[in-house]
C-alpha cells in the first residue's frame, strides 16, 4: 500500500492505465504477435487462447507440424476467460500484439459479430463456406454477421448433463441407477425433491449441489432466449425464463441445498476432493476439470446422467483470425484442420472436449469414460447437443449472467432476500450497460 | 549487501569542497551562456518523461472523461460533458466503494502504525540480534502483493481455512471471511498490515535514532519511567515522521487495489461490493465493463479525493506544529 509516491503522480498513473487502451497503438505492440520466421520460408504461426482447448495436451499441434513442415505453432495461454477477453480487446483497441488465431467463447461471439466485425478476417474468402454443413446449425450460425460474414470456425460446445457422486448417494440411501435417476429428476422440481430427500439422511458436511449460481447457469443454458431477444433488445428483466430460473435457484437456497460454493472459487475448487455436494449440473467440458480437482481418488466415484427439465448447452468456443494477423491464410489452415471432424473426435476421445461438428457427434457416440463409472457420454453429450436450443446470444451476455449469479450468491451465503437480490442484479446491469 | 560500503564511500566524499571562485569576469559569453542554461539541459530529460508519461495521460485522462468511450469501439467518441462524472455520483456503488476505501483505510492504517510505532520502540533498546530482527521486519515488505493476498485467502477459507480451524479450536463457529462486510474488510486489512508494518517501523526507527540520547539521560535523571519517556520524549521527537507516514499511507490507501483483487479474484470486491475500493471500482469500469470514460471520470474523482486529505492532513499538521510554537 503506502509507498512514497506524490498525490499527482499517482492519478497519472491511473489515468495512464486508462488512456493505455484508449488510444495508443503503442501500449498494445508486445512482442507476442507474430512473428515471421524469414529463413527457408519457415513460418511460426501464433496461436492464443483462453482455459483448456486441449490442442497442446491432444498433440494436435504436433501433427499439425508433421503435415506442414514449413510451420510452427507456438500457444499461448490465459486461465481465466473474463482476464483473457480483457486483453484481447485492449489489444484490439491499440492493434498490435494480436495472435494469428485467437479464441473467442460463445457469450462473446455475439459482441465480435456484433461490434467488432471490421476487427477479425471473413473466413469466407479462404473457402470457409464449404464447411457450413460439417457443423451443427446453431454453431455455425452465431458467428456469421448480419450481412453474411463468417468471422470463426466453431471447436467445440457444451451440452449439458447431471454429474453426481454414487458413493454420496449410496450413503443417503439414494438410487446410483443413471436411468432411474433420470427419470426421478425428470424436471426441476423433481431435482429439488431428490435433493431434500438427500439432506436427511446425508453424511455430515456434505450438501446436495456445490452452489445456487450452477444451478441457475445450467437452466439457463436450456433456454433459447435468455438475456436479449431476437432484434438484440435486451429483455432478461421481463423474460420468464429468466426468472423461472432464479425462482428454482432461490427455492433451493432457501431449502438449504447447497454447499454455498461459488463456481471458480479457491474454496469450490477445495470441495472436490473432500465430497462436499452430491450433485453438479455438469456441461461436457466440465469433466476434464471435475477430473483435474478430485484427482485420482474420485475415479469410479462420479457418475452422469441426463439433465432435468430437457437438454441445454453452456458454453463453447471460436477460433477466429483478427484482420491484423500476420500470416492470415496460414491461420486459417491451421483452423480449418483444428475444427475438423478427425481432429474434434480425437480431442473427445483424449480431453473429453466435446464436439461442435456433427461428423464428429457420431463418431464419438460410443464413448465412455470409465473415470466417471463407464457412463456413456458420448450418447448422452451427443443427445443433448442434439435436442439443445439454438439460442439467442447477445453482446452482454457474459457480464449480465455475471451479474445475476452474484446476485444469487448474496441469497445463499447472505440470506438476503429474493427481491433485494434481484434489484442489485437489476443495478449491477444497469452499469454494465452503461 | 553494501549498504555499508557505500556509506563508507560517501563518508569519504563527505567534505564537499565548494568549487573555487574561478567564474570570474574573463569567462566567455559562450561560457557564461551555457553556465546559465545547462541546469535546464540537464533536467530536460526528466521533464520530457514527465511530459509524456506524466502530465499528457493526466491532461488525456481530464479529456476522455468528458466522452463515452467503449474499449471495443476506442475510436468512437461520443461528447457527454459532465454526464460520466453523474452517472458516477448517482451510482449507489460509488458511494459503497468510497466509504469501503475508507474504512478500510482507517482498518488498516491505524493498527498498523500503532503496531510500527510500538515494533520500533522495541528495536530501539539493545537487543541480541538487532540486525536480524530488523531485516527480518522487511521481509513482508519484500513480497509480492499477489503471493502475501493468496497465502492470505487461503489463511482466510471458510470451510478449510486455518484461522478458522483456529477458532473452532477455542469454540468460535467458523467466519465466512469473504461475505460479511466487517469481516471481508478485516481479512483485506489484515494483509496491509502485515506487509507494512514492518516498513513503517523502520521508518519510525530511524526518526527515533535521530532524537538525541541527551534528551533521555535527562529523562531518565528526572526518574521518567520508559514510558513517560516514550511519551514525553519519543512522540514529540518523532511527529515529523509520523506525519509523513500518515500521509503516505492515506494515499496508499485511497489506491488500495491489488489485496482486494486478488481476495477473491472478484473485480466487484465481493457479491455485494462489500470490500470493493475506489481502485477497483475503477477497474471494475474501465476493465470490467469497458467504459473507459467513466473509467477516466472516477480516476479523476479519485485524483482530487487524495489531492483534498493531503491537504487536510498537511492542513491539521501545520496548525498543530504552530500550536506548539506557540506555547
Amino acid at each position: 500500500m503506502p509507498i512514497a509516491r506524490a498525490a499527482g503522480r499517482t492519478a497519472v498513473r491511473l489515468g495512464a492505465v486508462v488512456l493505455c487502451g484508449a488510444l495508443l497503438a503503442a501500449c498494445g505492440s508486445g512482442s507476442s504477435g507474430g512473428t515471421s520466421d524469414s529463413a527457408g520460408g519457415k513460418v511460426t504461426l501464433t496461436v492464443d487462447l483462453f482455459g483448456s482447448f486441449g490442442y497442446k495436451e491432444a498433440g494436435l499441434y504436433d501433427e499439425y507440424q508433421k503435415l506442414h513442415p514449413e510451420i510452427t505453432v507456438k500457444q499461448s495461454d490465459t486461465e481465466d476467460e473474463a482476464d483473457y477477453w480483457k486483453s484481447l480487446q485492449t489489444r484490439l483497441a491499440g492493434g498490435g500484439g494480436l495472435a494469428d488465431v485467437q479464441g473467442v467463447e460463445v457469450g462473446r461471439i455475439a459482441s465480435v459479430t456484433q461490434q467488432q466485425s471490421d476487427k477479425f478476417e471473413d473466413l469466407k474468402q479462404y473457402g470457409a463456406d464449404k464447411l457450413k454443413d460439417k457443423f451443427a446449425e446453431a454453431k455455425w450460425s452465431a458467428a456469421v454477421t448480419q450481412d453474411g460474414r463468417v468471422l470463426g470456425l466453431g471447436t467445440d460446445v457444451g451440452p449439458e448433463a447431471m454429474c453426481y457422486r454414487t458413493d454420496l448417494f449410496k450413503a443417503a440411501g439414494l438410487p446410483t441407477d443413471r436411468a432411474e435417476l433420470a427419470e426421478k429428476w425428470s424436471t426441476w422440481d423433481g431435482y429439488l425433491a431428490l435433493g431434500k430427500e438427500y439432506k436427511k439422511k446425508a453424511p455430515a458436511k456434505s450438501a446436495w449441489l456445490d452452489s445456487v449460481g450452477s444451478l441457475y447457469s445450467i437452466m439457463i443454458g436450456q433456454e433459447k432466449e435468455r438475456y436479449y431477444d431476437g432484434s438484440g433488445k435486451l429483455i432478461y428483466e421481463n423474460n420468464p425464463a429468466v426468472k423461472e430460473a432464479w425462482n428454482a435457484s432461490v427455492a433451493a437456497a432457501d431449502a438449504g441445498l447447497s454447499a454455498k460454493l461459488d463456481q471458480w472459487s479457491p474454496q469450490w475448487n477445495q470441495a472436490f476432493a473432500a465430497g462436499s455436494f452430491a450433485t453438479m449440473p455438469c456441461p461436457a467440458w466440465m469433466l476434464s476439470y471435475i477430473k483435474g480437482q478430485a484427482g485420482k481418488g474420485g475415479s469410479g466415484k462420479w457418475d452422469i446422467a441426463k439433465l432435468p427439465g430437457g437438454a441445454g448447452n453452456w458454453g463453447g468456443s471460436y477460433l477466429s483470425v483478427p484482420r491484423a494477423a500476420q500470416h492470415k491464410k496460414e491461420a486459417y489452415a491451421l483452423i480449418e484442420w483444428l475444427t475438423a471432424p478427425e481432429q474434434q473426435a480425437k480431442l473427445f476421445r483424449d480431453q473429453g472436449i466435446f464436439p461442435s461438428s456433427t461428423g464428429a457427434i457420431e463418431e464419438v457416440a460410443d464413448a465412455e469414460d470409465p473415470y466417471f463409472s463407464d457412463a456413456p457420454t458420448g450418447q448422452i453429450f451427443g443427445d443433448a447437443a442434439k435436442e439443445a436450443p439454438v439460442q439467442v446470444l447477445g453482446v452482454h451476455d457474459q457480464n449480465v449472467a455475471q451479474q445475476i449469479t452474484n446476485a444469487l450468491s448474496e441469497v445463499e451465503r447472505k440470506g438476503i432476500s429474493s427481491d433485494k437480490a434481484w434489484s442489485n442484479a437489476k443495478k449491477g446491469v444497469d452499469n454494465v450497460i452503461g | 549487501m553494501t549498504l555499508t560500503g557505500t556509506a563508507e564511500a560517501g563518508a569519504a566524499k563527505a567534505p564537499p569542497v565548494p568549487p573555487p571562485g574561478r567564474a570570474g569576469g574573463r569567462a566567455s559569453a559562450a561560457r557564461r551562456a551555457w553556465r546559465t542554461f545547462s541546469p535546464y539541459a540537464y533536467l530536460a530529460p526528466f521533464f520530457t518523461l514527465f511530459a509524456a508519461f506524466g502530465l499528457f495521460p493526466l491532461l488525456y485522462t481530464a479529456y476522455v472523461s468528458l466522452y463515452r468511450v467503449e474499449l471495443q469501439t476506442p475510436g468512437d467518441l461520443q461528447w457527454r460533458g459532465f454526464g460520466n462524472y453523474a452517472s458516477i455520483f448517482g451510482d449507489e456503488f460509488f458511494w459503497t466503494a468510497l466509504r469501503n476505501t475508507f474504512t478500510i483505510g482507517v482498518l488498516s492504517t491505524v493498527p498498523q502504525l500503532a503496531m510500527a510505532l510500538g515494533l520500533a520502540h522495541l528495536l530501539n533498546y539493545k537487543l541480541r540480534g538487532r540486525t536480524f530482527i530488523r531485516t527480518a521486519m522487511l521481509l513482508p515488505y519484500a513480497t509480492s502483493v499477489a503471493a502475501a493476498t493468496l497465502v492470505f485467502a487461503q489463511l482466510f477459507g471458510r470451510d478449510f481455512g486455518l484461522i478458522n480451524y483456529v477458532l473452532g479450536l477455542v469454540g468460535i463457529s467458523p467466519v465466512d471471511w469473504q461475505t460479511g462486510t466487517v469481516a471481508s474488510q478485516i481479512a483485506v486489512s489484515s494483509i496491509v498490515i502485515w506487509r507494512w508494518t514492518g516498513y513503517n517501523a523502520l521508518i519510525y526507527l530511524a526518526g527515533m535514532q535521530s532524537i538525541p540520547s541527551e534528551l533521555y539521560e535527562a529523562a531518565e535523571v528526572d526518574g521518567a519511567s520508559r514510558w513517560r519517556q516514550f511519551v514525553h520524549v519519543t512522540l514529540p521527537g518523532l511527529r515529523p515522521t509520523i506525519v509523513f507516514t500518515v500521509v503516505v499511507s492515506t494515499i496508499g490507501a485511497t489506491q488500495l487495489f491489488g489485496e482486494p483483487l486478488l481476495f477473491e479474484g472478484s473485480i466487484s470486491g465481493g457479491i455485494s461490493h462489500q470490500y470493493q475500493t475506489l481502485g477497483l471500482y475503477m477497474y471494475e469500469q474501465g476493465w470490467g465493463f469497458f467504459h473507459l470514460g467513466r473509467a477516466a471520470a472516477i480516476a479523476w474523482v479519485m485524483f482530487v479525493v487524495i489531492v483534498l486529505l493531503v491537504g487536510v492532513n498537511a492542513l491539521l499538521a501545520r496548525r498543530r506544529s504552530r500550536k506548539e510554537a506557540g506555547r
